[in-house]
């Protein structure tokens, strides 16, 4: 359990991060920032990087602020900084509640908001988020630019995205959510912190008791390749009232709408039945 | 032969552990922290086939990277034969046993196939990436109880069939009111200590002595096994062992990486170190507790257990190691538990290799699964009769006028004598502590309002304190400070503690005076170890027997030279008092060690030194028992079990050190809890283990691990020993399964539901709806 050998590089600056990536990029080169699930892979030798650029002392990265109606979470922000809701409003109270499932407090303190998303994998609690609020990714390059790449189709399957190897994801939105937006969450793994079986992101707004099209959202996440929105969940919420017959039967949807993973520890028939557990709890668990 | 002693200083304290110092302040010494001059650092390269020929082995890339010593497979030590039995050769099983490396062929994932030797750690892990194998894959056998294949040209996987029993087994059966029959799966897990094992093994030329460091458990044992192996002199190898970071059962064992790195010492005249890491861990080092039972009850009306009949297929992995059959001959001879099973009893175990890591004793080895596979007969018997499974379990339990109770089975080679208990009484504590009849009801009313809770118990019988003979030496210095030298070992159950305890209970002097030694075989001749929770019934009584002679050595010679007769003289505080008078004259044993010195005038014709070994005999184990009472709450949505509550009730016979007890109970029910509900190692198809990391392999955690209710009593002190003591250690685990098995068949008003450990979630779901 010890690393194949690297180089490794501690940039200061976003622009020395750029360049050090777009030199190092094509030799295998990655960003390494809590390090809390590349690192144990490479003591694995499953990840063997030629190249470590450390963006740990980029401090630039360290931002989170609200600005235009987003959370704009810089690549250097903790999940512990999360622990305590960032935003007096229904986003900071979604964040704080989810941040509790992600593993334990000292992983927690390490890695950071954007890794989780870069890595994608699909049982990331913040991917799940990112999903259910149609985030918006910045990404940046030395050659291309900033790309901004909405959840939709940054998340492409098993620890794969749209960032390119030369870019640095070096910012995620979140959408603000209005006063008076119910969200929720919840997920099931065998132990606390452990990796979800399956999890549940919902939100929506009620407008006469009715739940109205424009803020109704599910998402699943950790029992398909990627986390994403299921449709065929949110379509039948809107315009019902919230209670549990529509919560069960938005679960039963989603059941049957994904296409879960199989593996030889857990059979896709337990998965659904996962997810529609949850999805029925994270609509019953959401407060405004 | 016991001894009831009135007021007690030390024994029977829950006195603050003398080990805890160094522990708490990071000043502890670990195997990892070890080092020595000049060492190399040894990686092993394994296989990951599970079952294949070997073709052919390239080390040469590997050889040639720089700072690369030497890269070893079976063709270099050929000379190493394999890992022999602990307790001597036996000659049906040798075919069995594990090679150092591979030759040939190679039986499971993790199987070591070549040794790297280099200057640094990491260079000897990229070496071991470079080495390369060529193999024909062979078909892998993963179910034990599957027809047994080719193990070797003409041997089969069945290693043996062992047997235990009595009476005419199909008499009673063809007579009985009643057979009431059961398929039973115990998972397979172990126990799996924080700190990885390690082993530094160093040649010391000038001396001609081999050493070990990093042993654990059994460092004489494996000195002698050692020895035995590289054809030495016993007193040419030294054992030693460090802070050890858990134990369990399956750490100290001798396993290939321990003979490597003292061949490589030898070879090299370099010190080598090896650490294990967590996936070599899970893969490499012993496993356990994966059995198949198919058992029947022959019973009459009210539910009397006539007849046993036992069909088992014990699932031993690829090869047979240092345990031999140990653990499932033990399991033969402990399936009855407390029930009397008069008529007869038949256990028959199909003792099998498979492409698996190698599995021996953990925790309670057979009798986890025992409790497990006997306690569900007992229900299923009540269900399938319409009895009270309190009533059936009453019935058929032992009754404390039937003690000592002698059975015609065996376990460790002895016969099995239950010494003394009331195993009744115990029951009754037990359901008088959780109000079992208002819990019932209560519980009942909860599942009428849709919630999914029961409860589950298990009776059963522990053994411990295995003989035959014990020793411990005990020397005053002349500032006063006693060393209590043993031949057990610490693995972190507080060893020292009790030691000093009773030495000094004995001694009259205070318990942080004492230097307790142990695992460090060039300090004391012989040595049990700590296993089978022997080391306080055994090492404890030895330490009375020498720290008594020490005593009676003092007060001789104090007696002469403070002209006081012998019967009116104590020692108090260190120092030798008239009994009773206030301000007398005193001697303390530093002055009394001094007077006794080898040049001493006052010491006459009296053997020199404050000094005295001591020995323990035990013909027979003793047999503590006990009851583990469930309370769980079963999620019908995800499968997922919560478990409310969980007692733990123990007749120990008697507490050196409560605290110490309760903590080997609470323990004891964690790594239980886990091999009922979460632990397993799964492999797929191919035979490739698919818990290799913590990720998948699932301890319990704080968050998964409730507060238990710990009932301690002292009722029955065995009478096999001075201090009436019965062993702690494996207590706490032995019921878990069952009992939490029970309770989740009472939790989804299915009886009988649950047949396989550990219970998953998936596996819950499943039988909560219907599907299996």
């Amino acid at each position: 359990m010890k690393p194949a050998p690297f180089q490794y590089h501690a940039p200061k600056t976003i622009v020395e991060t750029l360049d050090l990536l777009a030199r190092y990029a094509d030799d295998d080169g990655r960003v390494l920032a809590g390090g809390q699930s590349l690192v144990p892979t490479m003591a694995f030798r499953l990840a063997r990087p030629k190249h470590l650029v450390d963006i740990n002392g980029v401090t630039e990265l360290n931002r989170i602020a609200v600005e235009n109606g987003r959370l704009c979470i810089g690549a250097g922000v903790r999940h512990s900084a999360f622990e305590t809701p960032v935003e007096d409003g229904p986003l900071g109270r979604l964040l704080a509640s989810v941040v509790r499932h992600i593993a334990h407090h000292p992983i927690r303190t390490r890695g950071t908001f954007c890794g989780s998303i870069a890595h994608a994998d699909p049982a990331s609690e913040w991917c799940a988020v990112a999903a259910a609020l149609d985030a918006e990714m910045v990404c940046e390059s030395k050659v291309s630019g900033t790309r901004v790449i909405p959840a939709k189709t940054f998340f492409q399957g098993i620890m794969t995205t749209a960032l390119r190897e030369d870019e640095l994801l070096r910012e995620v939105r979140l959408p603000m959510l209005a006063r008076g937006t119910y969200a929720g969450f919840a997920e099931f793994s065998r132990r606390a912190g452990d990796y979800a079986i399956a999890m549940a992101v919902a939100t929506y707004r009620l407008k006469n008791g009715i739940m109205s099209d424009m803020h109704v959202a599910v998402a699943v996440g950790g029992a398909e390749a990627a986390p994403r929105r299921v449709m065929e969940a949110e379509r039948t919420l809107i315009g019902r009232p919230p209670n549990l017959g529509t919560f069960q039967a938005a679960a039963h949807a989603a059941r049957m709408a994904i296409d879960p993973l199989d593996d030889p520890s857990i059979g896709a028939d337990y998965r659904r039945d996962i997810v529609r557990a949850m999805v029925s709890r994270a609509l019953e668990n959401a407060v405004t | 032969m016991n001894e009831q002693s009135g007021a007690t200083k030390w024994i029977g304290q829950s006195v603050e552990r003398l080990e805890d110092p160094p522990l708490v302040t990071g000043r502890g010494r670990f195997v990892g922290d070890i080092n020595f001059p000049r060492q190399l650092h040894m990686r092993i390269v394994r296989s990951s086939h599970a079952h294949a020929n070997i073709v052919s082995i390239d080390t040469e890339a590997a050889r040639e990277l720089p700072g690369v010593i030497a890269v070893w497979t079976a063709a270099d030590i050929a000379d190493v034969p394999p890992i022999d039995f602990r307790e001597g050769p036996i000659e049906k099983l040798a075919p069995y046993r594990q090679p150092v490396l591979a030759m040939h062929k190679v039986r499971y994932v993790g199987e070591p196939v070549a040794a790297v030797f280099a200057e640094d750690p990491y260079v000897a892990e990229d070496a071991a990436d470079l080495v390369t194998m060529e193999v024909e894959e062979l078909p892998v056998l993963l179910d034990a109880r599957d027809d047994p294949t080719e193990f070797s040209f003409g041997r089969d996987t069945e290693a043996a069939i062992l047997t235990q029993g009595y009476g005419d087994v199909e008499a009673v059966f063809k007579l009985a009111a009643h057979v009431v029959e059961l398929k039973l799966t115990s998972g397979r897990h172990s126990g799996v200590p924080l700190e990885c094992r390690g082993a530094i093994g160093r040649y010391d030329a000038s001396r001609d002595v081999l050493e070990l460091h990093g042993a654990a458990k059994v460092p004489h044992r494996n000195k002698e096994l050692i020895a035995r192996m590289l054809n030495r002199a016993p007193a040419s190898v030294q054992c030693f062992e460090s802070h050890v970071g858990g134990g369990f059962g399956i750490r100290g064992e001798l396993y290939p990486e321990d003979v490597l790195v003292c061949v490589g010492a030898m070879r090299f005249d370099r010190p080598i170190k090896w650490i294990e890491d967590r996936r070599e861990h899970l893969i490499a080092a012993n496993h356990s507790r994966n059995q198949h039972h198919h058992i029947k009850a022959a019973c009459t009306d009210d539910g009397e257990i006539l007849a046993i009949d036992d069909v088992i297929y014990h699932d031993n992995g690829a090869y047979v190691r240092t345990h031999a059959t140990r653990v499932a001959m033990m399991t033969c001879g402990v399936l009855p538990g407390p029930y009397r099973v008069p008529g007869a009893y038949r256990a028959v175990c199909h003792f099998r290799l498979t492409n698996k890591t190698p599995a021996a004793t953990y925790r309670a080895p057979g009798r986890f699964e025992t409790t497990f596979v006997r306690e569900r007969l007992v229900d299923a018997i009540a269900y399938q009769l319409k009895l009270d499974p309190m009533h059936v379990r009453r019935l058929n339990a032992v009754r404390v006028d039937e003690m000592p109770f002698k059975r015609p089975l065996e376990a460790l080679g002895e016969e099995i004598h239950f010494d003394s208990g009331d195993y009744h009484a115990l029951l009754d504590t037990t359901l008088n502590h959780v109000e079992w009849t208002r819990l019932n009801r209560e519980l009942a009313a909860r599942r009428e309002n849709g919630e999914m809770v029961g409860v589950g118990l298990a009776m059963f019988v522990e053994k411990a304190g295995l003989g035959p003979a014990d020793g411990v030496r005990i020397q005053v210095d002349t500032t006063g400070e006693v060393e209590v030298i043993t031949g057990g070992a610490s693995i972190g159950q507080g060893f020292e503690t009790v030691m000093a305890q009773v030495a000094a209970e004995m001694l009259g002097t205070d318990m942080k005076k004492m230097r307790v030694i142990h695992g460090q075989t060039d300090r004391i001749e012989h040595g049990i170890g700590a296993h089978a929770s022997r080391a306080t019934v055994m090492t404890a009584s030895a330490t009375r027997v020498a720290a008594l002679k020490v005593r009676e050595k003092a007060l001789n010679i104090a007696s002469e030279l403070m002209q006081a007769p012998l019967d009116t003289l104590d020692i108090v505080h260190g120092e030798v008092v008239i009994a009773g008078r206030v301000g007398g004259p005193s001697m303390t044993l530093g002055q009394i060690a001094a007077a006794l010195g080898p040049s001493s005038k006052t010491r006459g014709d009296r053997e020199p030194g404050l000094s005295a070994e001591g020995w323990f005999y035990a013909d027979h184990q003793v047999y503590p028992y006990g009851n583990h009472l469930a309370v769980v709450k079963v999620d019908p949505d995800t499968g997922a079990v919560k478990v409310l509550r969980y007692v733990v009730a123990y007749d120990i016979g008697r507490a050196l050190n409560p605290a110490l007890v309760k903590a080997q109970i609470a323990g004891g029910f964690a790594q239980g809890l886990g091999g009922a509900l979460m632990e397993e190692f799964t492999y797929n198809e191919r035979g490739d283990p698919l818990a290799s990391t913590f990720a998948d392999y699932l301890l319990p955690t704080l968050r998964e691990v409730p507060d238990i209710e710990i009932l301690l009593t002292e009722d029955y002190p065995s009478p096999l020993n001075p201090l009436g003591i019965k062993g702690a250690g494996e207590s706490g685990v032995n019921g878990v399964g069952a009992a939490i098995a029970s309770a989740i068949d009472d939790a989804i008003g299915i009886p009988g539901a649950i047949t396989v450990l550990p219970v998953t979630p998936q596996r819950l779901k499943a039988i909560i709806d219907g599907k299996r």
